[in-house]
């Protein structure tokens, strides 16, 4: 076999799942007569999604072509996912080897993880404007800012005792130690991390965007077309934003593999 | 094997005087692990502890490993203070868990000490590659840690802290989460390992028939807090499968046991 009949194998049962889903869910539509502003038929939100792609046939909406709010979308999840990577690792980094730092601001940040981050869009409109794509960027921030900086500190400090004593009885210095043991020990609670965090922007990125900014985005594009009735367009973006999801979440799939090569093979 | 009396300097590998561990002395936590242990360990050596659970094993290894600090008392390795003989790498460790690292394969697992003493690549690669031989694991190298066996990983872990040829090698209950027949197994390796490199061997052990298997000398200690209870000299040449079944082994293994059941009942 070669190596694509290999990962078509693998890949079957889900492609078996996902073709008895959509069926199932178009043959409910059809013989329960559910209303299409209820639950569009899977081919009406295709139809939709055609339609919608690249521009807008037969709407007098006026709603962004959903390539266009697609890829808005992707660029502000995916900005503000590396930022928040970014800073989370750094934090994270900063406050478990700088340990009184890390005592002194461990609060602040329990507290600010405990409030409900998307509930500070409107906020952060006003500080950077509603027409910047910065506010929307600094809610996709701070949601991912979150699960990296939890996992890579506990990737930092959790390591073996006895390999801190085995390192320790090589007289390795407090640095050696963390670029022998920690960073390496951390990478996995990373990447999980990232894996977490990459659909986790997508999510951020479209609530920011329900509350207002440019209009060329999947928010504002899903907001419209359900206040008009036009349920099978509004799914048709839902349904982009899930690809953008997905394929943040098959980047961050892939970055494991390329960065651990050591890992044990698993499912995903 | 043999302990050593015709050493000029009359050098101990280790010499322990007067130490005393308390922890977290003077508050509501104190614990007081340790009590006057003298106790010294010829060049050759090998000497088991043994004793009742958190009786201070394991604080007693890692005082003279230095990577903790007496209350009271001195520690001599290599006739060297035993920070000195950290910083020298004059000894080699290993746990009961053998502590390798996932992301580094079998063969850079060996050759970490050995890179951070700055030796170049090709020197470590020689070098780990005649250890996986010693620890009778040819092929591995370029295997993960995940990808052996409980027993194999030990050997590596044994290899690891021989590669630099410690002439000490200091182990906390190395064979403790092995199954009976492996740790018999691995036992006799140890025992032709370090004669083969010389090395000094302070072991800590639960096992009775291990401490005498293995030991010229077994240290029995009493409860917390640790003393010396008895030392049991061990006398039986040359260790084979059959040792095992020589009534001199079941005799020591006898006063080894009695010593402890004294011990225990004493506290
Ligand atoms: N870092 C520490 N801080 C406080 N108490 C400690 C510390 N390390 C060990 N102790 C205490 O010192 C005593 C001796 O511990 P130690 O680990 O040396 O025992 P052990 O003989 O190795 O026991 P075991 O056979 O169960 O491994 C125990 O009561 C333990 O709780
Ligand atoms: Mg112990």
């Amino acid at each position: 076999m070669t190596r694509f009949q290999r990962w078509l194998r693998s890949m079957l049962p889900a492609i078996v799942v996902g073709v008895v889903f959509f069926g199932a869910w178009e043959l409910a539509v059809r013989l329960f007569g559910i209303d299409e502003f209820l639950l569009p038929k899977p081919s009406s939100i295709w139809t939709a999604l055609g339609q919608q792609w690249s521009g807008v046939e037969g709407g007098t909406l006026g709603t962004a072509p959903l390539r266009e709010a697609g890829l808005n979308t992707a660029g502000i999840a995916a900005s503000g996912l590396l930022a928040g990577v970014a800073m989370g690792a750094v934090m994270a980094f900063v406050f478990t080897h700088f340990a009184r730092v890390g005592d002194a601001l461990t609060p602040l940040a329990i507290a600010l993880n405990a409030m409900p981050i998307v509930a500070l869009a409107p906020i952060f409109n006003a500080w950077f404007g509603l027409t910047s794509n910065l506010s929307n960027q600094a809610v996709v921030l701070v949601v991912v800012f979150f699960p990296v900086f939890i996992n890579t500190s506990k990737g930092l400090t959790q390591v073996h005792p006895d390999q801190l004593e085995l390192m320790r009885s090589y007289g390795a210095s407090p640095f050696t130690i963390l670029r022998r043991v920690r960073i390496p020990n951390a990478l996995p609670f990373f990447l999980t991390s990232l894996r977490i965090a990459a659909p986790l922007s997508v999510i951020a990125a479209i609530v920011a965007e329900y509350f207002g900014g440019p209009q060329s985005r999947l928010g504002p594009v899903i907001t419209q077309n359900a206040s008009f009735a036009r349920y099978a367009n509004a799914w048709a973006a839902i349904v982009v934003a899930s690809a953008v999801g997905l394929g943040l979440f098959v980047l961050a799939v892939l970055a494991e593999r390329l960065l651990m090569p050591w890992k044990r093979p698993e499912a995903i | 094997m043999n302990a050593n009396p015709a050493d000029p300097a009359g050098t101990q590998a280790v010499a322990i005087s007067g130490i005393h561990k308390t922890f977290n002395e003077g508050t509501d936590d104190e614990v007081h692990a340790l009590e006057g242990i003298d106790l010294t360990v010829a060049p050759g050596e090998f000497v088991s502890l043994i004793g009742p659970s958190g009786c201070g094993k394991s604080t007693l290894l890692r005082l003279i490993a230095d990577l903790l600090q007496p209350t009271s008392g001195h520690i001599e390795v290599f006739a060297k203070p035993a920070p000195q003989a950290r910083v020298d790498r004059d000894y080699g460790m290993a746990f009961q868990t053998a502590g390798l690292f996932d992301w580094r394969k079998v063969g850079a697992n060996i050759e970490l000490p050995l890179e951070l003493m700055g030796w170049s690549a090709s020197k470590r690669r020689a070098r780990s590659a005649e250890m996986l031989e010693l620890v009778k694991l040819p092929d591995i190298a370029n295997r993960y840690p995940w990808q052996l066996s409980g027993g194999m990983q030990q050997r590596v872990a044994i290899a690891r802290a021989l590669s630099f040829r410690p002439r000490l090698l200091l182990m906390d209950e190395p064979f403790g989460a092995l199954d009976e027949m492996t740790r018999e197994h691995m036992q006799k390796e140890l025992l032709s390992i370090v004669a083969e490199l010389d090395t000094t061997v302070v072991f800590v052990t639960h096992s009775i028939s291990e401490a005498a298997f293995l030991s010229n000398r077994v240290v029995v200690l009493s409860p917390r807090p640790g003393r010396v209870h008895r030392v049991v000299n061990v006398t039986l040449g040359e260790r084979t499968e059959d040792t095992r079944e020589d009534p001199e082994f079941f005799k020591k293994a006898t006063e080894i046991r009695e010593a402890l059941r004294s011990v225990e009942a004493a506290s």
